[in-house]
């Protein structure tokens, strides 16, 4: 055998195992929460501020919990494909709105108290939703993001698959794409919703 | 001309220093170096390469935080990693556990070492074998002291 050959195959099993490993999400961060219960919370609703929601009231039913916010650019790309999601009638979908004022780094969010942020993010999400079209059946305000912090949520677009038992059965990291909704969400939806 | 530019650029860097506050401290010196003990151990997830400790990014603002009033609730270290790896997985920590799926992790190096050491081993003894198995037949040294002989005359 050529001795120039086990080099050669050295260098060719390096060049794919780079080649798979660059191709990698390396944002695809596997959730620990997938199999086990939805946190539980209790947030102000963006469509009826006075009113609560918690995830306890989805029992029975399978759902999507998708984390946005109107400063996130991401989440604008998304947006339409949460649309179209919507208007078919496929998929609830819940949003969880997060820290709508604080997120955003283009305002000085220190300088307002409680009830002035609370009012501003009220304002912004609404006034998005209803330019961007609404998806959602409601969404929820998490202004700390809080609550966040107990998803796991690192980064938005975030959106969490939970089942009539309230286990989350899926977690997708980053904009849902139509191949996303239609190869790997819709599947999970239709077997669980069975 | 240029003492005054470099007055204004160190006037101007000043500025720039200035501009970065420090992190907001907790009132006790302990519960901030146990946040700082802990935190380097764990991985933003936003930068992934920078630790918690070391990081600007908001969530690791946020998290800083979360950590902050753990240890004011008196928990201890195990428990605030179990906070950590419970909502963000084995990959917030910097020293993953040993476990079925991280055993090529830790040992995968080591593995290849073995064997290359191995490899290294083998193939220097065959070569030593080689070369003691052949001694020259009779007929061969003749052959190369008459070469030997007939290069010596040109010297």
């Amino acid at each position: 055998m050529n001795r120039f050959l086990w080099p050669l195959i050295g260098f060719a099993v390096l060049v794919a195992l780079l080649a798979v490993g660059l191709n990698l999400n390396p944002r695809d961060v596997p959730s620990p929460l997938v199999g086990k219960p939805a946190p539980l919370f209790s947030l102000s609703r963006l469509d009826a501020p006075d009113q609560n929601f918690s995830p306890q009231d989805m029992l029975g039913k399978v759902w999507l919990l998708n984390v946005w916010s109107t400063w996130c650019v991401s989440c604008r790309h998304e947006h339409p494909v949460l649309v179209d999601m919507a208007k078919d009638k496929m998929v609830t979908l819940v949003g969880l709105n997060y820290k709508e004022v604080r997120g955003d780094g283009g305002l000085d969010a220190d300088k307002l108290d409680a009830a002035a942020e609370r009012k501003l993010a009220l304002e912004r999400g609404n006034a998005w939703l209803k330019q961007h079209g609404n998806p959602y059946s409601l969404s929820v305000l998490d202004l700390d993001g809080r609550v966040c912090i107990d998803y796991g949520v690192y980064g938005v677009p975030e959106t969490y698959l939970i089942d009539k038992a309230g286990i989350i059965r899926m977690k997708h990291t980053g904009p849902i794409s139509r191949d996303d909704f239609s190869g790997k969400i819709l599947p999970l939806l239709a077997e669980l919703s069975k | 001309m240029r003492i005054w530019l470099t007055l204004v650029l160190l006037a101007l860097s000043a500025v720039s220093l200035q501009a970065r506050e420090a992190a907001p401290l907790a009132p006790d010196e302990a519960t901030e170096k146990r946040l700082v003990a802990i935190s380097s151990e764990l991985r933003c997830l936003v930068c992934q390469n920078e630790s918690l400790s070391g990081s600007h990014a908001e969530l690791a603002n946020d998290l800083r935080r979360e950590i902050r009033t753990l240890i004011q609730q008196g928990k201890s270290d195990a428990e605030i990693m179990d906070f950590m790896v419970s909502r963000y997985g084995d990959f917030v920590r910097y020293r993953p556990p040993l476990k079925g799926t991280t055993l090529l992790l830790w040992f995968g190096p080591g593995l290849l070492l073995v064997g290359g050491l191995g490899a290294l081993l083998i193939y220097l003894r065959r070569r030593s074998k080689a070369i003691d198995d052949s001694p020259l037949s009779t007929a061969e040294q003749q052959q190369a002291e008459r070469l030997l002989n007939v290069e010596e005359p040109q010297k």
